[in-house]
């Protein structure tokens, strides 16, 4: 744990925003208020903030559509998201997105998506812009493992190798493609897959934010330094189904309890810190309890957002037309 | 005014434009070409219509990028360096490879700015060859524009001269929109004038090629040179048509389109592509909605067949709707009338 401190408290409260943002969801969606297909990213927290806490504002990420975790991560306003998912015209994109399209430009957050493997060739284009730069930038793109075998992963990675460019791949095996498990889905082995396209691959305990960060660390470096595309393999489980009211038939259902309970992202760094001597209890409670305040008032502002109207429907199809 | 071909007058668009902002970069595969061959030699195709030749020297291997034939890559490419700052000129080589490609054209670039709450730009243009004239039957010869011009967030571009290529591909390069750009294989040795200087082909601008006052024929990319003979033939017997080029489907100059046909009362559209949900089609459904009053006769769309693109040359030649067949629809209205 070389990280300081403030390092690690902005980590930790970023981890616990996220978690407690889909928690929130996960109660707030059956209540009917919120339209359309909702995937929810807790249990793989560690994974997106381990990442993110290694980038700086003019690296570029590109999301799938388990998206809200990338985006906040990278540092979208929470309140924006919310108001987004409940569809409002003040919403990060007013209401025309939603979920599966949430996207800050100004953060360098190019999106949510809601094709599974479609991110990835997108990514590799930002890096072409962050090589003309010249400014050290990396773009990043988050894969899972179902999208670890659409094709246009597969041409994304050998296109950042051809071009040599400051690309990092992250896949997440959340251990389930949509309803199906990952390790039907994977012919062969990832990790081998990934390196078979000539790309170096560290591998991480998607559970534990530290494992993720230092793998992000020396992969990002590679990358930046001008060797071409890197590689993140991590681990997790998510805690919900595909979408929200997914029946989860295809789980043991004693699964998800047991991941709680044992090597959880939220409480395996509680552990670490509290145990290191770095933080007490007491402080992380108080951050626990700011971000639950935060989301309270994210919810009850999203319900009460403005509704877009036909202007919002027929404006922003072109630039000029 | 210079006399040159389609091709160099493409090619002519990209230089000017690639030496006036950096940040126009082409990427595609052979835009250069010769990469990792045996003669040495760096652009060795300089696109396999020569669209780009003479790029790479002038300009570098980072800003005109040979990709692996990877056409979702290609597309995602350029889709990225647009959103992050860069202005891509992409090539898909052959119209048809859009289906390799499909997601990222109207999934992706074409939604982004409206998904992503208009805070997006995405100033991709997108180029390929179309068209049938080659005997290079059904997955290289397609004229697709129908399709895209359907999608919200493109805006697609079909010249037909040399003249037009060069000033909407230099439009289309300074658009903050993606743009699809047309370019059909039988028209690049097709030579035309072109304006000295700078200029810029404004999109959503019908050009009327020729005036007259029974017919209004309207027409598109290489289908402009045949409805141009047609219209000069019938002209000599004194029957006169209003020839509009729509240069491009999206945004559609519809007022030019009306306003013709509320002086001749009689359409006729030529359209290369396949006739359901065609420009043909969309044209006379204009007709049949803002212009129905005007109407003195059935509307004649002149279109290949419903069938896929032949390859035998006799095949072929009746694929492609003639100046013969587009005479006959002009005599027809005047006819049914």
């Amino acid at each position: 744990m070389q990280q300081s401190p403030d390092q690690i408290r902005r980590a930790y409260r970023q981890m616990r925003l996220i978690r407690e943002f889909e928690e929130r969801l996960h109660i707030e969606n059956p209540k009917g208020e919120i339209a359309g297909f909702t995937h929810l990213y807790s249990g793989q927290e560690a994974i997106a903030v381990g990442v993110c806490e290694t980038l700086g504002d003019n690296d570029y990420i590109i999301s799938t559509h388990r998206g809200h975790g990338h985006c906040l991560a990278k540092g979208c306003d929470p309140r924006d998201m919310m108001h987004e998912i409940y569809g409002r015209a003040d919403g990060l994109c007013k209401g025309r997105g939603g979920s599966m399209h949430i996207a800050d430009l100004t953060k360098g957050m190019l999106g949510a998506n809601g094709i599974v493997g479609a991110g990835q060739p997108i990514a590799v284009g930002a890096a072409v812009a962050c090589k003309a730069r010249k400014d050290g930038s990396i773009s990043v793109s988050f894969t899972g493992d179902g999208a670890s075998n659409q094709g246009t992963v597969f041409e994304a990675m050998n296109m950042a190798v051809v071009l040599k460019l400051p690309k990092l791949f992250v896949f997440e095996d959340n251990g389930y493609s949509e309803h199906t498990g990952s390790s039907y889905g994977i012919g062969g082995d990832l990790k081998t897959r990934i390196e078979g396209f000539g790309i170096p691959v560290w591998e991480a305990d998607g559970f534990d934010y530290f494992s993720v960060y230092e793998a992000t660390e020396k992969a990002g470096a590679h990358a930046r330094a001008g060797k071409g595309p890197s590689a993140i393999l991590a681990t997790a489980t998510r805690y919900f189904g595909h979408f929200e009211g997914d029946p989860q038939n295809y789980r043991a259902k004693d699964e998800v309890q047991n991941f709680r309970d044992t090597v959880d992202a939220l409480k395996q760094i509680r552990e670490k810190v509290t145990g290191a001597g770095i933080f007490t209890n007491e402080e992380l409670d108080a951050i626990d309890a700011e971000v639950l305040a935060l989301i309270d008032d994210c919810v009850e502002s999203a319900r009460s957002g403005p509704t877009p109207d036909a202007d919002v429907l027929m404006s922003d199809v072109y630039i000029d037309y | 005014m210079t006399v040159m071909t389609m091709r160099d007058a493409l090619n002519e668009a990209l230089f000017e434009e690639m030496e006036r902002d950096d940040k126009v970069i082409v990427m595609g595969e052979d835009v250069s070409g010769g990469a990792g061959g045996t003669s040495g030699s760096r652009d060795a195709a300089g696109g396999v219509f020569g669209v780009t030749k003479g790029l790479l020297p002038k300009f570098g291997e980072d800003r005109v990028i040979d990709t692996p034939i990877s056409e979702s890559a290609i597309v995602g490419l350029a889709n990225g360096a647009a959103l992050a700052g860069m202005r891509p000129v992409a090539e898909l080589m052959f119209a048809d490879f859009v289906g390799v490609a499909f997601d990222q054209i109207f999934n992706q670039m074409a939604k982004f700015r409206y998904m992503f709450g208009g805070k997006a730009k995405t100033p991709v243009v997108l180029r390929m060859a179309m068209g049938a004239g080659m005997n290079a039957a059904a997955q290289h010869s397609q004229t697709i524009y129908p399709i895209l011009s359907a999608i919200p967030g493109l805006k697609v571009c079909v010249p037909s001269c040399p003249a037009d290529a060069k000033g909407l591909l230099k439009q289309a390069i300074r658009d903050d929109d993606p743009v699809i750009f047309f370019e059909h294989k039988a028209l690049y040795a097709r030579k035309g004038e072109v304006p000295e200087g700078e200029y810029l082909t404004p999109f959503g601008e019908a050009a009327l090629l020729r005036e007259g006052r029974d017919v209004t024929v309207v027409a598109l990319a290489r289908m402009v040179t045949f409805a141009t003979k047609a219209v000069d033939k019938l002209a000599e017997e004194g029957i006169t048509c209003d020839l509009i080029d729509l240069r491009t489907t999206s945004p559609l100059d519809e007022d030019t389109v009306l306003e013709s046909l509320s002086q001749t009362g009689r359409l006729v559209v030529v359209d290369e592509s396949n006739p359901m949900c065609s420009i043909a089609s969309e044209i006379a459904g204009l007709a049949a909605t803002r212009g129905f009053a005007d109407l003195v006769a059935p509307v004649q769309k002149v279109t290949a067949p419903h069938t896929p693109v032949p390859f035998a040359r006799e095949l072929e030649r009746m694929y492609v709707p003639s100046p013969a067949q587009i005479e006959a629809a002009i005599r027809a209205t005047l006819r049914d009338g």
